[in-house]
């Protein structure tokens, strides 16, 4: 942070902002102990009723509601859920007995159904022979629906018809003309499920050229059938639609969106290569191009270290044996990872990352192994003159935290500590996280007298430290500014 | 069971009546008894309308959730369908139908009712798997608006935001202004109609056009509702991204509120009882519900979380001189008198309970140094400091991986309260977030982009400062315990949307064209017509009531200024809100992101 932590709490306090705290003394919320009490007190009285007060099972649905009564009834009822024999076709012709409603809008067979369920496929052929008769109800039309299909609706009607839940032929449309009218008047009537519907009767009817292009000046309509591509999973036609258009950066997003179905890390990495040409922002491009050696090291490391694991001669892996597979992790991850089971091997120069984060990032590792002087190492630097100096990029009050966070112990704690710049904020780390020493040292330093005394009862009787600070308050040639 | 739908200004219990009549009507459609497999989403909001005992008067003797697999047994007549129209959906009831035992007997019925719209799409879907004509009622419950309490309405539409503004799908908008049909038809035609925003402009042009198409809509109510202000949520994308700190709104931003329920850890609500010690601690979450209907709940939600503890500690002490009053109860009339008001006391004791131990575990959270440092940053943002440059906290956050959104909604509001990021800040927060998160939310930030969350500032121009100093977005002297302005609901912030609902009421738009014309979006006036013998006369002192409608959704922290305009004694306006949805900086950023996880079917 640029800011230290002290100037912000002073900030905070005199500026104009008024900060979400709660005073310890005197807050309004201690008041909330008050009535805890009263409660608390109040439960001796009242607690015999207490089960009958509301009627509420403990999950808190009130016993009635919609969702409990689905958990009640559900579970008096599941008993012998696969204890039928699937005699599927005996008595299925009775179906047939009731009388059905058609399918309401002769949008016969439009688009193709992905077959999402490969399970199905046994269980429709079962049933396909009897489908036949019992899935085409027409023959029972209520003899309102049949004026529907005699009349001759504009398009405006027919619309308007649709919206209103009524049944209505779209096959008499069509010339180009009409078709286009009837397009306009389901835009114009804001419904999306109407707009959708000729949507699909356009698209089967029409040329892809001819659709596309009328489309191009029909904006709404447009978004609709993306929207409804998308929807229906029909890639090939949404790109041919979005190149179309010259919409290119959707496209190359919405294909590279398809690398997330991919579960095969191989094919997934071929996936993204062939990405890397499409025509993506020049930003996004290289963060493609990123993806891709990433997973691309990603797999070279997995098939090694799955090898070294298996094998059990590595230390590393027996001590700390592997959580998850390494594919698939995002870079910073991958870079823990390689921060924690390789650290020597100078193999992480190929992920281009910042510097901040790799020093973050190599530290909480390291730290996590407890390997101090890879930690010293990491904030070291030589100059020319071959003097050593401490350098943290992400400022040395981040180090103590990300340390202490990994358990480490004082001693190496409080070396950091000291490198803090900030007095202030050198001081309350010091005081957090027990450094004494750098406490007593600073307090000196500061000439505070009053403080260090009070610091006394803060460090074990008897200790080096109270000794300590014994002989710095008796020191009479400390001039105390208090 | 809905009293408190009738406390209003404005009789919502008409509303959710007509809701359960339409449910009894086609219940009845499909004779003898009946099963409902719900699609889950929606036993929420139905909640709201009908309880289980009115579907069991109608013959419902099971309920299931909608689930691939054969359908549990259950000797029942009818099989009925709740769902949405979700292609997804589509496909779990053709698996339901296909893998039904046609050998069983008596065979069941199958039905489908479509909430809030039957769908072409999906019927032609269910054609294409060869189960369409397994149905014998298709129809669709209209249930566009949901009462939630007095004063709000919902459509409790997840995706209406993200269909709007991404997708540029007006269907949630044509069922918007169906619901506000169904509205008027109950309620009194609407005479005036202001909006701001691309999605106001059309849903103002579809009511008209309705009425015009539909004249047996004329109807000769009189009117209850004075003005309709319709609000597109992207006039205003800052005010859902910061953190609400209303008692309600900090409840929903920790625990989440879902038609009207909360979630919460059980811990803090063990029954403590003498002897059991901790025998059987429950592990289920602890579920309430919240609303008017609970007193103390009433006065305390809208209230900033600073003033609730002192209302809190008071109730108690109300409460326990209540019960002292035993001791003092001689005669045999007064110990009856005690006795009776006694359950009245209990459901005051067990509501007080309640909201302590719900009050501790948010205490809890906005006093940990993060929920400060956060807050500290947001305001900040908001109040125009540094927003041009990469913000430490947010780097910090994303070093120590803090959940995505949460720094998305960080990063968003920077964009926003900058009208837009300079491009070099952009990249690298981009750059560090796929890096720390995954290449694959290159998807997600392309979306809040295209929904204009996050952006380059490409005119280099920032507005949001002169945005800020004409509607008073900042308010530096905000008094949280007794609020003289809106702005105590983010303490400070005065959510811009609300604002533009006070300056309509006073002194009118023609104020602040200047500011309008900087926010995305027409702003229009339409007055619609009303019989001569349907004028209102205003008796003198009178308030007027607005409904304001939130198109792309609304945050508790909203509703609570908005009731605290209400309230306001010279105010002269009380609000009826509206929405497509409640949502939170979370839920709204939660609906943008790409699903990234394989579907579950």
């Amino acid at each position: 942070m640029s800011r230290a932590r002290a100037d912000e709490e002073e900030y905070w306090h005199s500026s104009k902002f008024r900060a979400f705290t709660f005073d310890d003394e005197d807050d309004e919320l201690s008041q909330l102990k008050e009535s805890k009490r009263a409660v608390n007190s109040l439960r001796d009285i009242v607690d015999d009723d207490d089960d009958d007060l509301e009627k509420v099972s403990w999950s808190g649905d009130p016993v009635g509601s919609i969702s409990w009564s689905i958990k009640e009834t559900a579970s008096s009822s599941t008993s012998s859920l696969e204890s039928r024999d699937s005699s599927l076709q005996k008595g299925y012709s009775s179906y047939s007995a009731f009388p059905k409603q058609a399918s309401s809008y002769s949008l016969s067979s439009l688009f193709k159904g992905r077959n999402k369920l490969p399970s199905f496929q046994s269980l429709s052929d079962a049933l396909s022979d009897t489908g036949v008769k019992n899935y085409a109800p027409e023959l029972r039309r209520p003899k309102a629906e049949y004026k529907d299909y005699s009349s001759d609706w504009s398009p405006k009607d027919t619309v308007r018809r649709m919206q209103r839940g009524k049944v209505c032929s779209l096959e008499r449309f069509r010339s180009l003309q009409d078709k286009l009218v009837l397009l306009d008047e389901a835009v114009a009537g804001h419904d999306g499920n109407i707009i959708t519907a000729v949507l699909i009767f356009l698209k089967r009817t029409l040329r892809k050229e001819i659709l596309f292009q009328e489309l191009e000046v029909r904006q709404v309509a447009l978004c609709h059938l993306i929207h409804f591509l998308k929807e229906t999973g029909e890639q090939k036609l949404l790109l041919d639609l979005l190149r179309f258009l010259d919409r290119t950066e959707e496209v190359a997003l919405s294909q590279y969106r398809e690398h997330l179905n991919i579960q095969d890390v191989e094919k997934r990495r071929e996936f993204l290569k062939g990405c890397i040409g499409l025509p993506f922002s020049a930003e996004d491009t290289s963060h493609v191009q990123d993806h891709y050696t990433l997973l691309e090291r990603q797999i070279i490391i997995e098939a090694n270290d799955r090898h070294l694991e298996t094998a059990g001669q590595s230390e590393i892996f027996r001590k700390y044996p592997r959580k998850a597979s390494i594919l698939n992790m995002p870079l910073v991850t991958t870079l823990f990872y390689s921060c924690f089971y390789h650290y020597t091997e100078a193999e992480l120069s190929a992920l281009q990352i910042p510097d901040k984060q790799y020093v973050l990032t190599a530290l909480a590792a390291r730290a996590k192994l407890r390997a101090w002087n890879d930690v010293d190492a990491l904030f070291t630097t030589k100059n020319w003159l071959g003097y050593t100096k401490k350098k943290a990029p992400i400022g040395f009050h981040r180090v103590v935290e990300i340390l202490q966070r990994n358990n480490a112990p004082v001693q190496v704690l409080q070396e950091y500590v000291r490198l803090v710049e900030d007095v202030e904020t050198q001081l309350n780390l010091a005081t957090k996280y027990k450094c004494h020493d750098v406490v007593i040292d600073t307090y000196r330093d500061l000439k505070d007298r009053i403080q260090l005394a009070a610091y006394r009862c803060k460090v074990e009787r008897g200790s080096a430290e109270e000794e300590k600070i014994d002989s710095i308050l008796n020191n009479t040639q400390i001039r105390w500014k208090n | 069971m809905a009293a408190h739908l009738s406390s209003g200004r404005v009789n919502l219990t008409a509303l959710r009546e007509a809701g359960r009549r339409e449910l009894r009507e086609f219940l009845d459609k499909c004779a003898g008894s009946k099963a409902i497999v719900w699609d889950e989403y929606l036993t929420g909001p139905f909640g709201l309308i009908a309880q289980y005992s009115l579907l069991k008067e109608h013959e419902v003797e099971k309920m299931f959730t909608l689930k691939p697999g054969r359908l549990p047994q259950a000797d029942v007549k009818n099989i009925i369908f709740f769902v949405r129209p979700k292609l997804e959906l589509m496909d779990i009831i053709t698996d339901n139908v296909l893998r039904e035992d046609r050998g069983r007997s008596p065979q069941r019925d199958f039905h489908i009712l479509f909430v809030p719209r039957r769908s072409l799409l999906c019927e032609q879907w269910l054609k294409e798997q060869g189960v369409l004509g397994s149905f014998i009622h298709r129809e669709q419950y209209s249930l566009d608006l949901i009462p939630f309490d007095g004063d709000l309405l919902s459509m409790e539409s997840e995706s209406a935001f993200k269909e709007c503004y991404l997708e540029s799908d007006q269907t949630s908008l044509y069922h918007a202004a169906k619901g506000l049909m169904t509205l008027q038809a109950l309620y009194g035609t609407i005479p005036q109609i202001f909006g701001k925003g691309e999605c106001a402009r059309h849903v103002a042009n579809m009511m008209i056009r309705m009425k015009r198409e539909f004249p047996g809509s004329q109807n000769s109510i009189f009117p209850v509702f004075d003005t309709l202000l319709l609000l597109d949520r992207n006039v205003d994308l800052l005010t859902p991204l910061a953190t609400q700190l209303t008692y309600e709104g900090l409840i929903d931003e920790i625990y989440g509120i879902q038609n009207t329920y909360v979630k919460l850890p059980p811990e803090k609500f063990a029954p403590k009882k003498q002897g059991e010690g901790g025998k059987d601690l429950p592990t289920e979450p602890k579920k309430l519900q919240l609303n008017s209907a609970e007193e103390l709940y009433a006065e305390i939600r809208d209230k900033n979380f600073n003033a609730v503890g002192s209302v809190l500690s008071k109730k108690a002490k109300i409460i326990s001189a209540a019960f002292e009053e035993r001791h003092h109860a001689k005669t045999v009339g007064e110990i009856k008198q005690f006795v009776s008001q006694l359950p009245h006391m209990q459901a005051a004791r067990s509501s007080l309970a309640n909201h302590t131990s719900i009050a501790e575990l948010i205490k809890d959270i906005t006093t940990s140094e993060d929920f400060f440092d956060n807050l500290t940053v947001e305001q900040e943002f908001m109040s125009g400091i540094d927003t041009d440059k990469v913000n430490n906290y947010i780097e910090d956050c994303i070093a120590q991986k803090h959940p995505l959104i949460k720094i998305l909604r960080l990063v968003c509001l920077q964009s926003v309260c900058n009208s837009g990021l300079k491009q070099k800040v952009l990249d690298h927060y981009k750059k560090e977030i796929i890096q720390t998160y995954g290449y694959e939310h290159i998807l997600t930030l392309n979306n809040l982009e295209k929904a204009g969350l996050l952006k380059s500032q490409t005119s280099g121009r920032n507005n949001y400062p002169t945005i800020r100093k004409t509607l008073r977005l900042w308010m530096d002297d905000v008094n949280e315990q007794n609020p003289n302005d809106i702005s105590y609901v983010y303490s400070g912030y005065a959510p811009l949307s609300v604002r533009l609902a006070q300056l309509l009421a006073r002194p009118g738009w023609r104020s602040i064209e200047e500011v309008l014309k900087m926010l995305p979006g027409p702003h229009f006036e339409e007055r619609q017509q009303l019989p001569t013998g349907l004028q209102k006369k205003r008796q003198h002192g009178e308030n007027r009531v607005t409904l304001v409608f939130f198109l792309g959704g609304v945050t508790y922290a909203e509703i609570a200024a908005l009731r605290f305009l209400s309230q306001m004694e010279d105010g002269g306006t009380e609000y009826v809100i509206a929405t497509t949805k409640l949502i939170n900086g979370t839920s709204w950023i939660k609906s943008l992101m790409e699903k990234l996880e394989p579907a579950p079917f």
